[in-house]
């Protein structure tokens, strides 16, 4: 038994209704929704009494059909007004004042049936259904099945989305990390738990704290891997709360998690380990809490000329093949290493006296004597029309001390600076 | 031989321990990816153990570690580069190969006991092939500073991991901790024209019976 409810514009309200009933629920269209009312009868007794205790909760204008099967209900509640209830085995009966423009189907079909003059679900039932084969084909013979409410189908149910959320209002508000840490641990649990019903993982985890006068601490960790350790999400939190504290006591602690697919990867015999996902990503969650949040990563270069330009990303590396590449080891191999540049962060100030247009003296706190030689100028500039440009020309210089470094001067202030030393 | 053998013998009758030399585990190698090195190496630094890289400025030390950094990543093994002064230029690291992909870069900017503290959580959370330590541009005095004590326990999660665990820095100070110390110095630069074309360094073990050396030259 499937039950319909057809009302314009209330399709939260309908579906709201439905699932008072059933949990198994298709939303057909904007305007109708279909759900399983099988087994009801003991609740609410027969199919009149159960469309009436439907109608009685959707509290609005509503058509309302109960039939053995879902299109049969359907097409009964778009175009009967009211309560109707079909009796299994009589669903051709009652359908068959319906105007054949519910039945749906093409539009080639329906101009077609039109023509014959076939006008309702009663006219099209009572042709051969050999006949309507030969002319109309297999849709032909669908739509009559539909029109003689024989058509047996499984609902599409509506899914849920998916929420992980948990809250917590406190008594009394919370001071300390360590029975805040209690809450969290609690929380974290229960969505852990759940997400793990589900076979799911987590990709952020977010934290939000209603504080006392004071507004909202909000704070979200973000995966490179789908991860499910309530013990490592703890520890995370712990270390990024210790590191910016909530302003005022807190008084409500929200946590949610955003559900991903877990990770399946299947690791290769004969290629080498990488750290595990967990461990690495707290590893780092602590390394970050004394260094600095912007201070470990993966450096990814930018498609540039400016000098020093990369952005730091989080640490993910990707799963390697189950063999190195071989061209790239020889290649390495066989090449002389390149010379490497270390760099002063930022580059440092330089006083250079200049003769015969090279750099002769170089006085700075990091470094000071005489230049024994000097190659260059290598002009570079770029980024012109915007307000941070740069314009410099390069030295590769040797100091009488011995050591190689780079060298510019920037060509709008005329200042020298030291970017590194090749080592 | 003699001698030893029944100071041996009579030890081992009279108390019930182990006696005798450990026999040295084999260790995998790594190689350098410098022809020169790995010769002077006898084929690579060894997984679970401490290698030393010491020099002055323009030595070639960096150029060595950017080129271990392409060898491994280049098999696939992750890296970590534990940056004491924050002078790691990923534009070079990459130039010479590296997989910036598989390198966690670890910007302690000048603090040395934080890059302590890195590598020692970097080694025991496992799974990385090399871990290097640059502390090449820390103030001698500070790098003196760290105790034995900090070594050995770096070296120990070196060997329970097997990481290969590199240092580089001005003047040797980890001392017995390192299995192999390599002592570089800056011979010449080499110019070519109006260009500067890279360097010449030479190379020496310091911990085997004879004294090895090699050169090899770092170019741009």
């Amino acid at each position: 038994m499937y039950a319909c409810i057809h009302s314009p514009g209330n399709l939260p309200l309908l579906i709201e209704c439905a699932r008072g009933f059933s949990p198994y629920i298709e939303e057909t269209s904007p305007d109708t929704v279909v759900f399983d009312v099988r087994g009801l009868e003991s609740l609410h007794g027969p199919p009149p009494q159960l469309a009436r205790e439907i109608e009685r909760r959707v509290g609005l204008p509503a058509n309302i059909a109960i039939a053995a099967n879902p299109d049969a209900a359907i097409h009964a509640a778009r175009g009967i007004r009211g309560i109707t209830t079909i009796p299994k085995g009589r669903e051709a009966e009652a359908l068959a004042p319906l105007s054949l423009n519910l039945l749906g189907g093409s539009a080639e079909t329906a101009d077609l049936l039109d023509l014959w003059g076939i006008r309702s679900f009663g006219d099209f039932a009572k042709l051969p259904p050999l006949g309507v084969a030969a002319r109309l084909g297999e849709e032909g013979l669908w739509l009559q099945r539909l029109a003689r409410g024989e058509d047996h189908r499984q609902l599409r149910p509506l899914e849920d989305p998916l929420q992980f959320e948990e809250s917590m209002d406190l008594d009394h508000p919370v001071e300390l990390l360590e029975p805040l840490s209690f809450i969290l641990a609690r929380l974290l649990n229960e969505i852990c738990r759940r997400l793990r019903a589900r076979a799911l993982s987590a990709g952020q985890i977010r934290l939000r704290l209603i504080l006392e006068n004071a507004p909202e601490h909000f704070t979200a960790l973000e995966m490179p891997v789908p991860m499910l350790d309530e013990k490592a999400f703890l520890k995370m939190l712990q270390l990024d709360l210790s590191a910016r504290p909530p302003a005022a006591p807190v008084l409500k602690v929200l946590l949610s998690a955003e559900p991903v697919k877990p990770r399946r990867t299947q690791q290769g015999l004969f290629v080498p380990a990488t750290p595990e996902p967990e461990k690495l990503e707290l590893t780092i969650a602590r390394i970050k809490h004394f260094a600095g949040a912007d201070k470990a990563g993966a450096a990814v270069l930018v498609d540039t000329n400016r000098p020093d330009s990369f952005v730091l990303r989080s640490f993910a590396p990707r799963p390697v093949s189950s063999q190195p590449k071989p061209s790239a080891l020889f290649s390495a191999q066989q090449a002389d290493p390149r010379l490497a540049l270390r760099r002063y962060r930022p580059p440092r100030y330089a006083q250079v006296i200049v003769i015969h247009e090279r750099p002769a003296r170089i006085t700075s706190p990091a470094l000071s004597g005489s230049v024994v030689m000097a190659k260059g100028p290598w002009r570079t500039s770029g980024d012109w029309w915007q307000q941070e440009d740069w314009n410099r020309d390069e030295w590769d210089i040797e100091v009488a001390a011995g050591g190689l470094y780079r060298l510019f001067q920037e060509l709008n202030s005329r200042r020298w600076f030291i970017e590194g030393s090749y080592d | 031989m003699g001698l030893v053998s029944q100071l041996r013998a009579s030890i081992s009758t009279r108390f019930d321990i182990p006696s005798g030399i450990l026999p040295r585990e084999h260790h995998t190698k790594l190689p350098t990816g410098i022809r020169a090195l790995d010769k002077l190496t006898s084929g690579g630094i060894a997984r679970g153990t401490l290698t030393e890289i010491a020099g002055p400025v323009s030595s070639g030390r960096t150029a060595i570690l950017f080129s271990l950094l392409a060898q491994a990543t280049g098999q696939g093994e992750c890296c970590a580069f534990i940056d004491a002064t924050g002078s790691f230029d990923p534009l070079s690291a990459a130039q010479a190969g590296a997989d910036l992909d598989r390198v966690l870069w670890i910007n302690c900017a000048g603090k040395t006991e934080h890059a302590l503290k890195a590598t020692d959580l970097i080694i025991q959370a496992g799974g990385f092939g090399l871990v290097v330590l640059d502390l090449a541009d820390t103030p001698d005095r500070e790098a003196a500073r760290i105790p034995l004590a900090s070594w050995f326990r770096l070296r120990h999660a070196a060997e329970r991991n097997s990481t290969a665990l590199l240092l580089a820095e001005t003047r040797i100070n980890a001392r017995s901790c390192s299995t192999v110390q390599i002592e570089l110095h800056r011979k010449r630069p080499l110019w070519s024209g109006l260009l500067f074309r890279g360097l010449l360094a030479g190379a020496e073990s310091r911990k085997h019976y004879q004294a090895l050396t090699a050169e090899f030259e770092a170019v741009r």
